[in-house]
């Protein structure tokens, strides 16, 4: 029998942004899809976010930037989460994030980039096809 | 079984059911005329003015400020080139998280989001030129707000105004930053007691300006509705008349520099019905509860702005439609300022050619389209009026409702707003994404695939967060350093204390002490904040 656990997500805020809203309703969204949520709360670091994730032994890394410096974020996050042995974790992305950037963030890592008014739906569906 | 033939009730955001038809009986079932009144006169409900807009427009003060302070002076010249009659100043996140530019946590957020400011140099620079008698400053800080003031006080008395005659605002809402938007600093107590000195400071110092715009917008954008939003502004500046009262001051000493800063989109009725009921709700409240005698104490002054959240991604062009109606709704709605979203804003801080668009969208209701010409054209509308007297008893049993659960502070340290707002915002993101809330663009007149123009990007440019490092560093060097540690070290005695920090914090600013030196001393005196996370 499979007796494994929900899928675990650490989702963050990063940096100084204080808009919370779009975070807030993902997490319910992965909530009500079943998932195991951990939610920062805003004014994360690099360093705090992969603690967080590495102490919740997390299958999903999730962020939520709203106010434009996510690129900065990410390139710092990205070798942190390496060293906190969560590299082979799924890590994704959503809010503000112009289309510029995309691939950006996919080639640090972030397999899941969500711009905003992406469908809740699509959410829980890539984790669940993606997860490791 | 249901019956089909019966029609679905139509119910607005607030949770009014709309009806079909109006007539004079609704207006008497709810309440009748009595709390309606004549512009100008207690209750207020059609305007604080006797002739509104036909003596003065709207102020339009658009949401500006990016880069350093040399960038965002250019901006505000250019929108008063363009007519705009005020300013409204962005500030950067570490500004307004209480952070100096050179802090590690501000990398690569300098400028990003707002202008940066470090100390009271920021502000000379940001305001050369601009006459301040002319064009009030309104400055959007919460939790940095104590700082802010004191540069701007200090800024125009070195410019030779006369600090009693200064008119101006600063938002200096911090409850409504623990329910959205984010910028708190300190815990919700000593928060709190910041914005008394800074009420308390102004009352005696600077009587023409206004240290404080209570925010029901943010409560809006973070998922109230509309009825709610008022409510809680409401019962937020309950909770900072009642701190200042609880120094000695009398509420007519104050009041009349409250002001309220309000979210406008969704339905065009219910937006006008939440004004009008909301100045003859606020007015009641000063009178009879806090018996304010000035009928200045009683006006509910407020801008009242095209909010983000109306916005979308979709079809960005359509934006500038919905921003027209929004205007029009402000208008009719009596507000003392105006400010849209811009049309690109869902992707980036405004283009210039964007904002020109907002601005003239406002021009047009004054130039064109008669809405100054006539106070309060909506009175007498049966489903107006129906609808202003329901969404007054509704604002007020949510009112009465929180303070029957502890209150609103009591209810924000717990995270209790937090999670019932946010519940409603996952409900209404589960309402477009089924099409039962229609969104255009968004989930309906929608081509499948459809791939929307992005709108020109503001470029972030690493060039002007490096010079206003420089200018910090060479500011560094040549303020007077001893003074500094002096005035510091002053308003640290001042907060422990529990004296007005304002005097000391006048002092500092002067010193050109940075905004982090003195979120630091203050910190030590009063802690930082933990956020309850609560779903």
């Amino acid at each position: 029998m499979n007796q494994k656990r929900p899928i675990r997500i650490v989702l963050g805020k990063p940096g100084l942004d204080g808009h919370d809203h779009g975070a807030k309703v993902v997490a319910r969204a992965l909530m009500d899809a079943g998932f195991e949520v951990i939610y920062t709360g805003l004014r994360q670091t690099p360093t705090s976010i992969a603690k967080i994730a590495r102490d919740n032994d997390a299958d999903v890394v999730a962020l939520s930037s709203m106010a434009g410096s996510h690129l900065e974020f990410c390139r710092k996050l990205k070798p942190m989460l390496e060293q906190s042995g969560l590299g082979n974790r799924l890590w994704i992305i959503g809010g503000n994030l112009p289309r510029t950037d995309h691939a950006n963030l996919r080639a640090l890592g972030f397999k899941g980039v969500f711009p905003s008014s992406s469908r809740l739906a699509d959410i829980v569906a890539f984790i669940e096809a993606n997860v490791p | 079984m249901s019956d089909s033939s019966k029609p679905k009730p139509v119910v607005n955001e607030s949770g009014i059911e709309v009806q079909a038809v109006y007539g004079p009986a609704d207006v008497e079932r709810t309440g009748g005329y009595s709390l309606i009144g004549q512009p100008g006169e207690y209750p207020f409900t059609r305007g604080i003015h006797p002739l509104m807009y036909r003596k003065q427009p709207w102020t339009m003060r658009q949401y500006t400020g990016f880069g350093n302070a040399a960038d965002t002076n250019r901006r505000f010249r250019y929108l008063i080139d363009n007519g705009q009659t005020g300013l409204n100043v962005a500030f950067d996140l570490p500004t307004q998280c209480g952070l100096d530019s050179d802090d590690s946590a501000a990398e690569g957020e300098v400028g990003r989001v707002g202008m940066a400011v470090d100390t009271l140099h920021d502000f000379e620079v940001a305001f050369a030129g601009i006459d301040l008698d002319k064009i009030t400053v309104s400055l959007t800080i919460n939790g940095a707000a104590p700082q802010l003031i004191a540069m701007y006080l200090a800024m125009a008395e070195g410019r030779g105004y006369d600090i009693k005659k200064l008119r101006g605002t600063a938002q200096n809402d911090i409850l409504k930053e623990f329910i959205g938007r984010g910028t708190w600093i300190y815990p919700v107590k000593p928060s709190i007691r910041l914005v008394g000195d800074t009420i308390e400071y102004c009352a005696h110092h600077a009587p023409k300006y206004s240290p404080v715009s209570v925010c029901g917008y943010h409560i809006r954008e973070s998922g109230a509705d509309p009825a709610q939003e008022m409510a809680y502004a409401f019962c937020i500046a309950r909770a900072y008349a009642d701190e200042v009262i609880r120094r000695g001051l009398s509420i007519d000493e104050f009041a009349g520099r409250l002001s309220f800063n309000f979210n406008i989109f969704g339905n065009i009725f219910e937006q006008v019905a939440k004004f009008r009921a909301g100045r003859g709700l606020w007015a009641s409240i000063m009178r009879d509860e806090y018996h304010a005698t000035k009928p200045g104490s009683m006006w509910m002054r407020m801008i009242a702005g095209g909010g983000g959240s109306g916005l979308t991604l979709e079809q960005p062009e359509v934006n500038i439609v919905r921003g027209a109606y929004y205007a029009l709704i402000s208008a009719l709605s009596g507000a003392q300022t105006m400010a849209l979203c811009c049309y690109d804003e869902a992707y980036t801080i405004p283009s210039e050619y964007a904002q020109r668009i907002s601005l003239r969208t406002m021009q047009l209701l004054v130039e064109e389209m008669g809405l100054t010409e006539t106070v309060d054209p909506l009175a007498g509308s049966w489903y107006v009026e129906t609808l202003t007297n329901q969404m007054r008893d509704r604002i007020g049993a949510i009112i009465a409702e929180t303070d029957a659960n502890g209150g609103i502070v009591q209810q924000i340290a717990s995270g209790e707003i937090q999670a019932r707002i946010s519940a409603q915002a996952y409900r209404m993101v589960r309402a477009k994404e089924s099409g039962e809330f229609r969104k255009i663009g968004v989930n309906c007149y929608r081509q499948e695939g459809e791939q929307y123009a992005e709108v020109e990007l503001h470029p972030y440019r690493e060039a002007d967060a490096q010079a206003q490092l420089t200018n910090l560093n060479a500011v560094r060097a040549r303020r007077d350093a001893p003074r500094v540690s002096r005035t510091l070290a002053a308003l640290k005695t001042a907060a422990v204390r529990g004296e007005n920090v304002m005097p000391a914090m006048l002092d500092a600013v002067k010193a050109y002490a940075t905004v982090g030196e003195i979120t630091r001393e203050l910190a030590q005196a009063f802690g930082r904040y933990q956020e309850p996370v609560r779903f």
